[in-house]
């Protein structure tokens, strides 16, 4: 009574491997790199005709050609940085957080109200103490809104936040076109005669306090998640739910302190972008950051070290794109073609690192 | 005999070395009731999961209408016109049970959604269906989902009906109807298979009873021909010996005093029916049961996990000699009560660990509040996964590897491990051995024991009744959330409990 159908295995089956040794993984990934930019080279010189090397130099320049260009990309760096960071914890928790555009439009424009009403009259270290709570207050709010939604009723967090961007777009066009008399859409800069409210610059340099700040803000949130009773039980929660019950975590109220601490750190990057950086505020102060942020969290695994890396690498890109594209005249989506291909290969390679490929081998027929 | 509609010829089935079935043979004839009955893991699901195409058998036949049929997939179930209803129905919530019906037949004629409620309703008024064709599923009581599942079989063509334990999430009213139906489709030629644990409603369905033991084939009975003892026996077998240490307790107290609780489930089916039990320090406290007979809500409610309607469960506290009502209290505030409570809950990786952490990280589930300030102290919870790796010979590379990747054996030695070193005063455990080899069970009943010994209340939910008979001192028997009886384990006989524990709702279906 032997089985009378054929097995036939199939020619590539798929199975998730155990861990990789960490320099295994890792050269998965270097392999990846290298592939992108042996594709992306054929691609230049198939559309444009240059010598790659060159353009891949242009590209590293981008970024570390002049101290300005330097410190305008750790400047990014640290932006991204920091709404990743904030981002993080939620995603850890299994909340998708996919509002911290608007969280950071919300913090911004905290800040950049209290600079339009207070201007000059008040001391500017009171001032800005007093810009940095509206802001975190405000990154705060809109963070909770929808996690209380969560907790509550179990709503969907993702299209909540979503929407919330929405409603801070508008908010912050309603601000200017109050703001502003002329009608015109544009804010301006803010208090630019007095600089009230303004981040002072350390060392000769404008951008140092920003990145100080990140750099606080990294290693906090490193221990926050790694050593803390509070991260702990954020892991738990993000886990599993029934675990954090089991023992005793109030879920609802881990949901609604992690994300008041995501939205938080959204508010901190508001009053960095506005106080810090820009001076004013426009509907797209956090420019695509907040979604942007979501891919280095998890290309970065939610933890802070690694994610000082992968926003590394998204900036390089994004400011070496730019680059090529005014140096060799070529189109701006030339450029993000580029990025786009080298991006595509090192998250794909991921997939290699979590999975192996089995072939179907030798004999033909299951027993 | 004319040819059976369905005919099974030395079926086994293994997974890995675990033998689900072990040369079964069995036949159902046109307009017939067959009873498939087994306790839990006796195989029921894995045979018909064969029959349906989820499975393949390792060896065997199965003939259709005289035939032999080669199934391979659902599909070529379907071909034979083989139908089987799933104890976890498989419906998409926000579609109508027409669509829901008509999903996934590809018949290479043009769609008519009216074509489809005209011949829904044909098959509703044949067999005495009351279903909304047009009403959506998540609106839909567990009746009218199962209801939605049989016709959308009917409407394949199925003349070969199986129903894995349908009654199980139904009231007795609504069992009453299914059997109605189920009769009338009898009586229109359709050979029908049900798999049930349910005595009384064997007897009062079927025509025939095919028994199954351990993967086993034990036998077919005529029903008409058998009674509820007859069918205990074969169902659980002869007693066997597992040489189980057991102590006769002493200085018992009474810990644990639980008095009529009830719970209900969201669509009203009663989950406990008015529980009262003690638990008594020093002592093992058996509680049988078909599964998802009340076991889990019953051990969630003592945990603060599970609301209650009503009643009460007492706390003695040993050292303030205070009474506390542990109703409806939170986890946490049972402890803060000074209640030192273990439980062992039957989903390990679930509920009582976090798979993806680390040994350390999961001990610290139980104590990472302990300390001031906001810090984790990995040093203790480092020390006692040390301590449990090496007194419970737990095989692991090391503390730092995620309990995921462990052996079921190790897993649990993990868990019970860490609900022991809470030092509790009542530790309540749910299928500790469940998928164990021998040695892990061993470990198990040998550290419930030592607890015993340490004048702990053990609660013990099991399935198998040897083991059951031999470990605890007094054994509660449920059955469809109602205490059918406590017996002492000394004196018990596995028929007893057996008829005990296929005693639900007794004898309601029929009058």
């Amino acid at each position: 009574m032997s089985d009378k159908i054929k097995h036939t295995e199939p020619l590539i089956r798929i199975s998730k491997r155990d861990d990789l040794v960490w320099w295994k993984s890792w050269l998965v990934r270097i392999i990846a790199v290298v592939l992108a930019l042996i594709l992306c080279s054929v691609i230049i010189i198939l559309l444009t005709g240059y010598n790659p090397i060159q353009v891949y130099s242009v590209m590293i320049r981008g970024s570390f050609g002049t101290s300005r260009k330097l410190w305008i990309m750790l400047q990014n760096l640290a932006m991204l940085l920091c709404i990743s960071l904030a981002v993080t914890p939620a995603f850890k928790m299994r909340f998708w957080n996919i509002g911290a555009e608007g969280q950071v439009l919300v913090g911004g424009l905290a800040t950049a109200a209290v600079m339009f009403y207070v201007k000059d009259s008040m001391h500017p270290l009171l001032l800005i103490i007093i810009m940095l709570a509206a802001s975190l207050l405000a990154g705060i709010v809109w963070a909770l809104i929808p996690a209380f939604f969560k907790a509550k009723w179990n709503t969907n967090e993702t299209l909540f936040t979503l929407m919330m961007n929405y409603v801070a777009t508008q908010l912050v066009s309603f601000f200017i076109m109050i703001w502003v008399p002329s009608g015109s859409s544009v804010m301006g800069i803010i208090n630019q005669n007095s600089q009230a409210g303004w981040l002072p610059e350390i060392f000769g340099q404008k951008y140092l306090l920003n990145i100080l700040i990140v750099a606080a803000v990294t290693i906090a949130m490193f221990i926050y998640l790694k050593y803390s009773k509070q991260g702990y039980e954020i892991s738990v929660v993000g886990e599993s739910e029934n675990t954090a019950k089991y023992i005793g975590i109030n879920v609802k109220k881990v949901i609604l302190r992690t994300m008041g601490l995501s939205g938080a750190i959204c508010g901190l990057a508001g009053f960095l972008l506005v106080s810090g950086t820009n001076h004013t505020i426009t509907t797209t102060t956090a420019g695509g950051m907040g979604f942007t942020a979501i891919m280095v969290s998890w290309l970065g695994k939610f933890n802070a070290a690694i994610m000082v890396l992968t926003s590394f690498i998204i900036v390089f890109l994004q400011r070496g794109a730019g680059e090529i594209a005014t140096k060799f005249n070529l189109n701006q989506s030339f450029a993000d073609i580029l990025t786009g291909i080298i991006l595509f290969f090192i998250i794909g390679c991921e997939f290699f690192v979590n999975y192996k490929i089995n072939l179907r081998n030798g004999h033909k027929e299951g027993k | 005999m004319s040819t059976a509609a369905i005919e099974l010829k030395g079926i086994t089935k293994r997974f890995g070395s675990v033998v689900a079935n072990k040369d079964v043979s069995l036949s159902v004839q046109n307009g017939e009731i067959l009873s498939l009955l087994g306790e839990n893991g006796s195989g029921k699901t894995t045979l018909m999961n064969m029959i349906s195409g989820i499975y393949h058998p390792d060896e065997g036949q199965i003939f259709i209408n005289g035939q032999e049929a080669v199934i391979t997939c659902p599909h070529d179930a379907y071909d034979y016109k083989i139908g089987m209803i799933h104890q976890h129905f498989k419906l998409v919530d926000v579609f109508s049970a027409a669509e829901n019906i008509v999903l996934g037949i590809n018949d290479g004629k043009r769609f008519n959604i009216n074509d489809v409620y005209a011949r829904v309703r044909e098959i509703c008024e044949k067999y005495g269906f009351e279903i909304d064709a047009h009403k959506k599923i998540y609106q839909m009581s567990v009746s009218e989902k199962q209801t939605v599942e049989i016709i959308k079989v009917l409407y394949r063509g199925a003349d070969i009906l199986i129903l894995d334990e349908p009654t199980a999430v139904l009231t007795p009213q609504e069992t009453q109807k299914l059997f109605k139906v189920l009769r009338r489709m009898r009586d229109d030629g359709k050979a029908i298979i049900i798999i049930t644990h349910k005595l009384h409603e064997v007897l009062s369905i079927s025509d025939r009873v095919s028994v199954l033991r351990r993967g086993e084939y034990v036998g077919t009975l005529i029903t008409a021909q058998t009674n509820e003892t007859e069918l205990t026996e074969m169902m659980v077998g002869k007693k066997i010996s597992l040489n189980i240490e057991r102590s006769q307790p002493h200085d018992t107290e009474d810990r644990l005093v639980v008095s009529d609780i009830k719970c209900n489930s969201r669509e009203g089916v009663k989950l406990l029916d008015n529980v009262s039990f003690t638990a008594k320090s020093g002592e093992i406290l058996g509680i049988a049961g078909i599964a998802g007979s009340g076991q889990r809500e019953l051990l969630e409610a003592i945990a603060g996990l599970q609301h209650i309607d009503s009643g009460s469960i007492i706390y003695n506290n040993p050292k303030t000699k205070t009474q506390d009502n542990l109703r409806d209290k939170t986890p946490i505030q049972i402890r803060d009560l000074g209640v030192r409570l273990s439980f062992v809950p039957e989903d390990r990786l679930g509920m009582g660990l976090v798979g993806n952490m680390d040994i350390v990280d999961n001990m610290m589930l139980r104590s990472y509040r302990h300390g001031k300030g906001m810090f984790l102290k990995r040093a203790e919870p480092k020390a006692l996964a040390d301590k449990i790796i090496s007194d419970l010979q737990v095989v692991t590379p090391g503390t730092s590897t995620p309990v995921r990747r462990l052996s079921g054996g190790n897993v649990q030695k993990v868990l019970v491990g860490r609900e022991i070193a809470a030092a509790p005063t009542v530790l309540m455990a749910a299928y500790p051995v469940r998928g164990l080899d021998i040695n892990s069970s061993y470990t198990i009943y040998n550290l419930l024991n030592e607890q015993k010994k340490n004048g702990v209340a053990v609660i013990f939910v099991g399935e198998d009744l040897d083991v059951l008979i031999e470990l605890c001192d007094r054994i509660m028997v449920i059955g469809g959330g109602r205490v059918t009886g406590i017996v002492d384990a000394r004196n018990t006989t596995k028929e007893e409990i057996g008829l005990l524990m296929t005693k639900t709702d007794g004898g309601q279906i029929n009058e």
